[in-house]
């Protein structure tokens, strides 16, 4: 084999490729990985299927978490949306949920995001904008008005507040008679990443740790169907991180939480299995497949044996799928659906729990009405009419995916033992340490663009003038209505029930007491995010990112 | 006499916290011999203007992917002005919608560069602007 395969590379391919040289000379992934002109049998001579893949269901789950996977259910169609008041929210919800989307994913609006209120002075211009504005437990109810919490899932993309919005949406429950323990959903809470690369931040990396490992601890008990976390390689990647970056930073912080929540004395199984992921598929299609097949078992490698765990559930990595944002293009915008399609079948051959496919419009504002839609049927496209999900993890045996496979789980794990050595994640933060690397990829992908060593049809080849698309827009009459809702809330509340349980909290975090009952009974008397974070900035401090580039 | 080196100063108003693409082009202009000044992220308006005098910039470079430039860029421009510094070139970069545009240079924002902009282009288009006249000025 050895033999033949050299004599044919040397005749036959390195002979034709002279005669045919076609322009494109790198034969490198979006990440700049070397890839080669045929994979072959001897490329996977080392992989042992019992050991290396496993049935679908079966450890070490590199072909899929469920031993059904597609045959059993599709993946869930979860469109992250928000924008406005809540009423907009709510309306573009049901509308959604009508066109077939089976959960619902919540966007904030930027306030939200960094814990403040609508009335903010830095919320001048953000209200409603970017997301929902939600300042109290009176926009939550609208938010949700008229949808069965105990029917629907909801993801909130949601981090240094998070513990305060997961209170609302327990409080709105509970008003809607739907008990905690039925409701599911996730909360996205993963700050690590945050620090790393989508910077939102409010308290330094210590405090934060500790009010995610509070909502490891209460959900456990309190809220046992609830995905606490979902550690998110997505905004790693979209601040330029290369695949294998994205792969490593993020088990390397999901290591990291595994840790707190031991250090903290909670049982590994009690919350494992309520650790959910979240990764990007961008556009090289066969590394993004290897990407989420590698995750799969490196991630049941390290909870079963580093970890310990024993209950087969802490070992899955069960994940969403967002397509790239940053792929999308403004020159020639409807090139943006086919890229998505791309991504999304990439997703799904990965073997992907849930989908968000981006709209085409959104290198310009969030999505109109038209462009999701769209996007919802690229999905639906992909599961109905495609075939590809009619056999599970099809890609799986393939001499270059497995071989891909097995590179990336190696270049990770030896990236997640420099972690290691740094003394964790939290450490590397504090020196900087994967940022600068994600800032030198995003330099280094820039440079390769412009040199045209990477091709982006429409921006620097086959540009062409496009007529401008119609998109969203948010005006100010969001921002006067919500302000209107925060006074009247501010006026007829009890205000002595605000003033008790604000105090309550702050003393339960200098205590560091798990903040989750405190916050519960602070929202459910409508005290405002705004009001709750400035309370836990008092205990907790700000933090304030080093400045360089 | 030695050329005196462009002074840029890139900003992040509002409170989005995508640094990528202010980075990229920290670093492009640098590569490019500028002086580049970072302002780290979700500056006030108020904020922006005061480093952009102390630091006696020729260029802000602004980057918002928030949707509130609609409320901050006026608001920066018109700062300048009331500190007789509406000779400096403010440039902007991010998620702005195409309606946003006309409007936006209308107030004085002197360019706009979309995604998929190429760092070449924006250092030419820096040079054009400031190279020929920062030859003259003092010093």
């Amino acid at each position: 084999m050895k033999k033949a395969l050299e004599t044919w590379k040397k005749e036959k391919y390195d002979r034709a490729l002279k005669e045919h040289a076609c322009g494109v000379q790198a034969f490198t992934t979006v990440s700049g990985r070397k890839i080669k002109e045929l994979y072959t049998p001897q490329d996977i001579s080392n992989l042992d299927h019992d050991r290396d893949l496993g049935f679908p269901g079966e450890y070490p789950y590199t072909r899929g978490v469920h031993p059904t996977m597609y045959r059993g259910r599709l993946w869930t169609m979860r469109q992250f949306s928000g924008f406005g008041a809540a009423e907009d929210t709510n309306n573009r919800y049901k509308y959604l949920l009508a066109q077939g989307q089976t959960g619902l994913s919540v966007a904030f609006h930027l306030p939200t995001l960094m814990g403040m209120d609508s009335d903010h002075p830095m919320a001048r211009g953000e209200v409603g904008k970017c997301g929902v504005a939600i300042d109290s437990l009176a926009d939550m109810e609208v938010l949700f008005n008229g949808i069965p919490l105990d029917k629907i899932t909801t993801s909130m993309t949601i981090n240094p507040p998070a513990a305060v919005l997961w209170a609302m949406y327990i409080a709105v429950a509970e008003k809607q008679g739907v008990s905690p323990k039925v409701i599911s959903g996730t909360i996205q809470n993963d700050m690590l990443k945050e620090f790393i690369a989508q910077k939102t931040f409010i308290f330094p990396p210590r405090p934060s740790m500790k009010l995610i490992v509070d909502t490891f601890e209460f959900g456990a008990k309190e809220v046992p169907r609830w995905n606490t976390i979902s550690i998110s390689g997505y905004h790693i990647r979209e601040a330029g991180a290369t695949a294998i970056q994205e792969l490593a930073f993020t088990l390397r912080d999901g290591i990291e939480y595994v840790a707190w929540a031991l250090e903290r004395g909670l049982d590994v199984d009690e919350f494992a299995p309520r650790l959910s992921f979240f990764f990007n598929a961008h556009n090289d299609f066969f590394e993004e497949v290897a990407k989420f097949r590698a995750a799969r078992k490196i991630w049941a490698e390290v909870m079963r044996k580093r970890f310990k765990a024993k209950n087969p559930r802490s070992w899955w990595l069960r994940f969403h799928t967002q397509t790239s944002g940053v792929s999308l293009m403004s020159q020639q915008p409807y090139n943006n659906v086919v890229r998505v399609a791309l991504q999304g079948l990439a997703a799904v051959l990965g073997g992907t729990q849930s989908l968000h496919t981006n709209s085409l419009d959104e290198t310009y504002a969030l999505p109109s009405e038209a462009a999701v839609t769209i996007a919802l049927r690229t999905q639906q496209i992909i599961a109905h009419e495609s075939g590809v999900v009619n056999a599970i993890d099809p890609l799986g045996g393939s001499y270059f995916v497995e071989r891909l496979t097995e590179d990336m789980e190696r270049e990770a794990l030896a990236m997640i033992k420099k972690i290691d050595e740094m003394g964790g994640m939290v450490k590397a933060i504090e020196l900087g340490f994967p940022q600068k690397e994600i800032g030198d990829s995003a330099y280094w992908y820039q440079k390769a663009v412009e040199q045209k060593e990477k091709i982006i049809v429409g921006v620097n080849a086959f540009a062409m003038e496009h007529e401008p698309i119609s998109t969203l827009e948010i005006d100010e009459s969001v921002a006067r209505h919500q302000l209107a809702r925060l006074r009247t809330i501010k006026k007829t509340r009890n205000a002595g029930s605000v003033r008790n349980g604000l105090r309550d909290l702050k003393r339960a975090a200098a205590d560091e007491e798990n903040l989750m009952p405190h916050l519960i009974r602070c929202v459910k008397a409508y005290a405002t995010l705004g009001e709750i974070i400035d309370s836990l900035k008092e205990v907790y401090g700000e933090y304030q990112e080093p400045i360089w580039f | 006499m030695p050329v005196k080196k462009i002074r840029v100063l890139i900003a992040k108003p509002g409170l989005d916290g995508h640094d990528r693409g202010a980075k990229v082009i920290c670093r492009a202009l640098r590569d490019a011999g500028m002086e580049v000044i970072y302002s780290g992220l979700r500056r006030t308006p108020e904020e922006i203007v005061q480093a952009a005098i102390q630091e006696d910039v020729d260029v802000i470079g602004l980057s918002i992917l928030s949707g509130a430039h609609t409320v901050l860029f006026p608001k920066i421009i018109r700062l300048l002005k009331d500190h007789e510094a509406g000779d400096i070139v403010v440039l902007a970069g991010g998620i702005i919608p195409e309606r946003d545009i006309p409007k936006m240079k209308k107030i004085g924002i002197a360019e706009i560069f979309l995604p998929g902009s190429s760092t070449q282009d924006i250092i030419r288009w820096i040079e054009d602007r400031i190279g020929r006249d920062k030859s003259r000025r003092k010093k």
